[in-house]
């Protein structure tokens, strides 16, 4: 059973645990540098970036994770989780882990009245996906080393680069766990 | 694509969980809550403190205070309007507000009728003092709850009471059997459906944060521990005697509110918390968790 970490320090990593049980992981909630021992996986979940960022730095988890996911550590953020993951955003100053080539755009899409749901076409996944954006980011450049692997009005909404997954929508908000299950796929055999 | 679904609605609820939603008066203020780790900002004209101090009737704030709010941060802003007021939360809703807080800390625009909350792209959240309360709210198409407490009072003790109280109810509701459950939406004043939802799944179908009264990082924590998702905190920060610290200790304080080492950590050296008051202190009008039903 592989154990999967899941940021924890604020946003909705409860969804991201029970998507994540479902599929017959073992999970632990990361809130300090010492609940990373040992993970064969991480997600970093939705929620508020900046809040994200900020106590990632206080509470020291900020170095450790980059180094684990540079490393090799099989890793997939949702929204805030994309944005924590990437180089860089096109606006504003925030800690970021900077391990996935990207340039990323929060609030691509408007304030939360432009929130909304879309069919999407996943590259790699048969059926279409139900996608739920909310206050969600595009990608707004991507590195050589990034595939694109959905887009919403041609703007990039889910990424992959070697061991990152990084997507501006939320599955564990809609119980299809087919990109949950991606991850755990990524996961090399001991 | 679909805008202002449930799902979206309900959903901006749950990436605020786990964390702190502060009140602001000032673009100045959003900037250092956001700089604490805020998740998101509620912009209003004058903290509760300030509104009990005063007196008079209070309103949703000035427009153009809220847009320098909305342009001084990136993270969500929330807005007051008054209990009924749907005009109010139409001008809200026309500004791009991300969430409406239909507040009894503002003074209540019809006695009877709370906002046709389905009508709105806009979600809004609630403030109730029990399961019935809260479950009338949904039903009206609240997307997220908070515990009422007993705003700008600097005092946990209503917060603590609301929140038990919709533990109480909720766990009474998984016990019964399925014939009992019209009789407990009849008690409860609560829509019949929503009532059989929380008995199936021991838990309100939206988000439920903590508000009214939260003064410290350990108020947050407790309030963290009785099963709040998040908390709201009012007066208890622009009040205090250090707002940037005492910010930054209440976030740091829910984030890690299972462990008391770092509570006490943050908690230390903050200098004095907002000056709080007695309930036996108000009077009858004084008590504004009254206000709504």
């Amino acid at each position: 059973m592989p154990l999967v970490g899941v940021l924890a320090l604020q946003g909705d990593f409860r969804e991201h645990g029970r998507t994540l049980t479902r599929l017959g992981a073992e999970v632990r909630e990361v809130r300090l540098p010492t609940d990373l021992a040992g993970l064969d996986a991480i997600v970093i979940p939705g929620g508020e970036s900046t809040t994200i960022g900020k106590l990632a730095v206080r509470f020291e988890l900020l170095e450790p994770l980059r180094r684990l996911i540079e490393g090799g550590l099989p890793t997939y953020g949702t929204c805030a989780g994309l944005i924590f993951l990437s180089v860089a955003l096109t606006e504003g100053d925030q800690p970021l882990l900077g391990v996935l080539d990207v340039v990323v755009q929060r609030n691509a899409f408007g304030r939360q009245n432009e929130s909304f749901e879309a069919s999407l076409d996943i590259e790699g996944l048969g059926a279409p996906f139900h996608g739920v954006f909310i206050r969600a980011p595009w990608v707004s450049k991507v590195g050589s080393a990034v595939e694109v692997l959905a887009t919403v009005d041609e703007h990039p909404v889910m990424v992959r680069q070697h061991n990152i997954l990084g997507t501006s929508f939320h599955p564990e908000l809609t119980g299809d766990d087919r990109i949950h299950q991606m991850l755990i796929d990524s996961i090399p055999a001991e | 694509m679909e805008r202002g679904t449930e799902l979206v609605k309900r959903g901006l609820a749950d990436m605020l969980k786990g964390g702190v939603i502060m009140d602001v008066v000032t673009p100045d203020q959003a900037k250092i809550a956001e700089e604490a780790g805020a998740v998101a900002v509620m912009a209003l004209e004058r903290v509760p403190a300030d509104i009990r101090k005063d007196g008079g009737v209070a309103r949703m704030s000035d427009p153009e205070m809220i847009s320098g709010i909305q342009e001084a941060v990136t993270i969500p802003v929330m807005a007051k309007a008054r209990i009924g007021h749907f005009l109010e939360a139409q001008v809200l809703q026309s500004m791009a507000i991300d969430y409406i807080d239909e507040s009894e800390v503002l003074t209540p625009a019809d006695e009877d009728n709370h906002i046709d909350k389905w009508a709105f792209v806009t979600p809004f959240v609630c403030g109730a003092r029990d399961l019935g309360e809260a479950l009338r709210r949904i039903g009206e198409g609240a997307a997220m709850i908070r515990t009422k407490g007993e705003a700008g009072t600097g005092n946990i003790v209503e917060a603590v009471r609301h929140m038990r109280t919709m533990t109480n109810g909720i766990r009474g509701l998984t016990v019964l059997g399925d014939e009992q459950l019209m009789a407990a939406a009849r008690d409860l004043k609560a829509p019949y459906e929503l009532v059989r939802e929380v008995a199936e799944t021991g838990k309100l179908p939206v988000v439920n944060f903590a508000a009214g009264g939260i003064a410290t990082p350990a108020d947050a924590a407790l309030m963290m521990a009785l099963g709040c998702d998040g908390v709201f905190v009012g007066s208890g920060i622009f009040k205090s005697s250090n707002p940037p610290l005492f910010a930054r200790a209440i976030v740091d304080a829910t984030t890690n509110w299972q462990n008391p080492e770092i509570v006490a950590k943050v908690s230390s050296g903050l200098g004095s918390a907002m000056p709080g008051l007695e309930m036996e202190t108000l009077s009858e009008a004084e008590h504004l968790a009254r206000r709504g039903w």
